[in-house]
């Protein structure tokens, strides 16, 4: 691999006003201005968006796979957090 | 925490796939799983990019403005494909230069179809009737794939393909509703670019060596014999409806299975292509070598002016 190669940058897409950036997919280019303009290229061919970010990978922090039993199990007991847990007298409307 | 041994890691592992549980990039896999996706996958991105010669060979020459605009799109889409699945590729833990190492040393290959010349405008209608037709059949059964990064690639890629075929086949046609000349230069591109087209599947199940796991990994959904099958089946009337004659004596509709019965096809002819002795497999192989060569100080360029500039703002 030559040192020359340019970092991957992550690319996240607006598709309209209203709504959150998504992640589509990823690219290599030398700078951030960069990153955008083939972001445009590649990733808005088809008026996939109004609206780019992007973030150089290598920033990005992830969670674990092999931990996702115990970060996320605990959501799963507390199943009181969800209004279908509670047990309401028939005719109740609008709650 | 529980220590999982590898047979438990390839145990759950399997569990995930019958599930129809993704797997993502940072997800323990088998060696084997992540080296066949790498081969299958940069394979894939090899075949959009070298796909991308034949097609340009004509853009400076497309008979009207329109079909110039169009031949533009689609090989500008196809090398957006490519980047797709370099991407997904480099998701596996292979950079993109090893990748493209790999193709141009001639340790990973490319589709066959595309050592063919195109010799003739009807090629282009050949090309995108039956090579993106071909292609979709294949890649729409790959949306399922069990790798999540290839996966979501196919489904982009397949909704963008669509036009591809459609313009290869308004091409023939014109052709067709043409001049008697021009008539005979649609079918002589149909006449070489079928047998090839239905090599593009790959050898036939029994001499597969990669479909059995593959099958089970969920890496692919279906055979090579059954999506040949199902595109033979779909172009059959296309070619008729436009008065196209297949090349092949022995094509016949069969009622009893439903489907369309059809030649021998050479595989002396393909495994040839796939050794390297095709009519441009040299001619292609050079064409990236030197787009990569010839390419490289501008990427040194755009990487140094990235670096004084970083340095200038950080003074």
């Amino acid at each position: 691999m030559s040192a020359n190669e340019w970092p991957l940058w992550e690319v996240f897409i607006r598709s309209k006003q209203g709504l959150n950036h998504k992640h589509v997919g990823s690219l290599r280019a030398p700078d951030a201005e960069m990153a955008l303009q083939n972001a445009r290229d590649v990733y808005t061919r088809r008026s996939e968006g109004i609206s780019i970010w992007v973030v150089q990978s290598s920033l990005i922090s992830a969670s674990d796979p092999t931990e996702a039993d115990a970060l996320f199990e605990p959501a799963d007991t507390k199943i009181y957090r969800h209004p279908t847990f509670y047990d309401l007298p028939d005719g109740i409307e609008h709650m | 925490m529980e220590i999982l041994t590898p047979e438990k890691l390839a145990e759950h592992f399997q569990a995930k796939i019958d599930a129809d549980i993704k797997i993502e990039p940072n997800d323990w896999m088998p060696d084997n799983y992540r080296k066949t996706l790498i081969r299958q996958i940069s394979q894939h991105a090899h075949s959009e990019i070298v796909g991308m010669l034949p097609e340009g060979n004509w853009i400076t020459r497309a008979p009207s403005l329109r079909r110039k605009a169009v031949l533009l799109a689609k090989v500008q889409d196809e090398a957006g494909h490519g980047l797709y699945l370099y991407s997904a590729t480099e998701t596996l833990g292979i950079s993109r230069e090893e990748t493209i190492d790999d193709l141009h040393e001639g340790r990973v290959k490319y589709s066959s179809i595309f050592n063919y010349p195109t010799l003739t405008w009807a090629d282009m209608g050949a090309v995108g009737w039956l090579v993106d037709g071909a292609a979709i059949m294949n890649q729409v059964a790959l949306c399922r794939t069990s790798y999540g990064p290839y996966a979501r690639a196919m489904v982009k890629i397949c909704k963008e393909e669509s036009f591809h075929q459609r313009q290869g086949y308004e091409i023939m046609t014109i052709l067709m509703n043409g001049t008697e000349l021009q008539k005979a230069m649609a079918q002589d591109a149909l006449n070489r670019f079928w047998w090839p087209a239905l090599m593009m599947f790959g050898p036939s199940d029994a001499e597969s060596k990669h479909t059995e796991q593959s099958m089970r990994w969920r890496i692919k959904r279906y055979t090579n014999d059954e999506l040949r099958q199902s595109f033979v089946d779909a172009t059959v009337p296309q070619a008729e409806l436009i008065g196209l004659s297949i090349p092949d004596p022995k094509l016949k509709w069969n009622e009893e299975r439903g489907h369309y019965d059809f030649g021998d096809i050479d595989w002396d002819e393909f495994w040839q292509v796939v050794g390297g002795n095709g009519p441009c497999n040299k001619e292609r192989i050079e064409a990236r070598v030197k787009a990569k060569e010839e390419g490289a100080w501008v990427r040194d360029a755009a990487m140094a002016f990235a670096e004084k500039r970083k340095l200038r703002q950080n003074q």
